[in-house]
């Protein structure tokens, strides 16, 4: 990692993050019943389950992407359940999606400079690029025509531009070689010690580990057990449980 | 004066000038629709009444405000597309998320009730809308006459599609346009008021229309169902163009606007028809158009 990480000084105590009783819809069918969890300022934490257990969902529902949502989100402080994604947005919150969402009409940089900027604080391009040389590379190149990997970077490099200091990542090393893998939890590390807040939706549990402060498992719509990361060994069986296929 | 193909070369010409005049309507016509379907989804069937509308826009600024020509063709856009937005905000947004056929039926009705209005009040017969007096006349190429109005509104038509595409593909705000057209919900959560951006897209698209209206003024008369019997050979251009595509529906417009006026030279029956059925074509070979991304 060639940027020098900043230790940063951020009130670890506040509460970023508070979700209580949140329930979701998609239709007729219910998919979240009843979600609680927290999250305080500059702490990585997971969601983790199986396909479909609400996890992506419960993601989509703090964006406001999830329509029929009921409950409450606090974000920073405001309750956010009736607000529209774009001022949620602008509360601080950078939200990279389970399928990328790279846009093809688009090439890498126009990407990269598309998200508008929330906050002060955001990484500078050259900042970014110094982070992610292959983007610097293929600045010009078609936003699709990058590798999976490549896209993948763009995606959490262009949440890191805006200024946002809450970011929430779906699935970001889903289908990528293991070298990929390494430079992304790499870069989160990064992150986590410039203080930014990280909710991170996972499958990939080794992956996870390591960089968390707390797991939330959830089920079926509900969150079954929590695990912090000392008590990882402990309550081993809970993944077990949980997370086997 | 030579012949080409047995054709005199003014007849030739004439009929060219024609053309690119006819496709000149027709690529800031697909141009607007093509704006308006990428961000809204929405075919907007009202296109032709409100190409009317800006005709009948410029005809009462200068009947009963005494605005001239030039005053009509900056405002009448910002009027007409003034009231697409409010068409926009109160009716359009609420069909979002519905199927396609719902905003078709809408923006049709709407272009039903549009009209008639016209009808009833001015009947259908056209009211006259003289050239500005700074483009009466013409020049004598040698080969051919060509009278100075229609030669400004190919210029015209040209420099407002070429600025549109560089609005759309060369800045910022045509990156959100163009985000918008593919994930408008995921621009969103990055925090652009996307809903705002479809009301000035919509906006937009209806005041390209009523430019259009306002420059075919004074070539056409100015008349209740002016629009009516031009919007169907543009939903043709657009079919063939490609649904969405900016710089297909602008070259398809001038290209069908020409093939048009060469049928007249040498097939004039056909000529009122070889628009679709360079479509059918199109259709068969192209489903997605000439420039439209192939599904």
């Amino acid at each position: 990692m060639t940027v020098p990480p900043i230790v940063s000084d951020v009130d670890r105590s506040v509460e970023e993050l508070r979700i209580a009783d949140l329930h979701g819809f998609y239709g007729e069918s219910h998919v979240l019943h009843g979600i609680d969890l927290s999250v305080n300022r500059g702490e990585l934490v997971t969601l983790l389950g199986r396909n479909g257990s609400g996890r992506t969902t419960t993601l989509r529902a703090i964006m406001g992407l999830l329509r029929q949502r009921t409950g409450s989100i606090m974000l920073k402080g405001r309750d956010v359940i009736k607000m529209q994604p774009h001022k949620i947005a602008h509360l601080g919150v950078g939200f990279c999606p389970e399928e990328r969402g790279i846009f093809s009409s688009l090439n890498v940089e126009e990407n990269l400079l598309l998200p508008p900027v929330v906050a002060s604080g955001g990484m500078s391009l050259d900042e970014i690029y110094e982070m992610f040389p292959n983007l610097a590379e293929r600045r010009t190149s078609q936003g699709t025509r990058l590798s999976g990997g490549e896209q993948q970077m763009l995606a959490m490099a262009r949440i890191l531009r805006t200024g946002a200091d809450v970011l929430l990542l779906d699935e970001i090393t889903e289908g990528l070689a293991p070298v990929i893998v390494q430079r992304l939890a790499d870069v989160l590390t990064l992150l986590k010690s410039r203080g930014y807040t990280i909710v991170l939706v996972e499958q990939n549990f080794r992956f996870a580990a390591p960089l968390a402060d707390r797991h939330y498992v959830l089920e079926h719509g509900h969150v079954v057990a929590t695990v912090r990361s000392d008590e990882l060994e402990s309550k081993a069986h809970v993944f077990d449980e949980y997370l086997s296929v | 004066m030579a012949d080409i193909l047995g054709v005199p070369v003014q007849v030739l010409m004439g009929q060219l000038l024609i053309g690119l005049i006819n496709g000149s309507f027709y690529a800031v016509l697909s141009l607007g629709l093509a704006v308006i379907f990428g961000l809204l989804n929405i075919v907007n069937f009202a296109h032709g009444a409100q190409y009317m509308l800006g005709a009948f826009a410029a005809w009462f600024l200068l009947n009963k405000l005494g605005i001239n020509y030039w005053g009509a063709l900056i405002l009448a856009p910002l009027m007409v597309g003034a009231f697409g937005v409010v068409i926009e905000r109160f009716l359009l947004r609420r069909l979002a998320g519905v199927d396609h056929l719902y905003g078709l039926l809408l923006t049709f009705g709407l272009a039903l009730i549009l009209e008639g209005t016209f009808v009833h009040t001015f009947g259908a017969s056209g009211q006259p809308y003289a050239a500005p007096a700074q483009l009466t006349g013409g020049i004598n190429l040698g080969f051919m006459f060509l009278p100075w109005y229609r030669a400004w509104v190919v210029a015209a038509s040209l420099f407002v599609c070429l600025g549109t595409w560089l609005l759309i593909e060369r800045t910022k705000f045509g990156a959100y346009l163009r985000a918008g057209t593919e994930n408008p919900r995921l621009l969103q959560a990055f925090g652009v008021n996307v809903p705002l951006l479809i009301t000035i897209a919509y906006g937009y698209g209806v005041a390209l229309a009523a430019f259009a209206g306002v420059l075919a003024a004074p070539i056409f008369q100015v008349s209740p169902l002016m629009g009516s019997n031009l919007i169907i050979v543009v939903f043709a251009v657009v079919v063939i163009g490609g649904m969405g595509s900016i710089a297909g529906s602008i070259l398809t417009g001038l290209a069908m606007g020409v093939v048009e006026g060469l049928t007249k030279v040498f097939w004039p029956e056909a000529s009122a028809t070889v628009i679709f059925v360079v479509m059918a074509i199109v259709l068969v070979l192209r489903p997605a158009g000439l420039f439209g991304k192939q599904a």
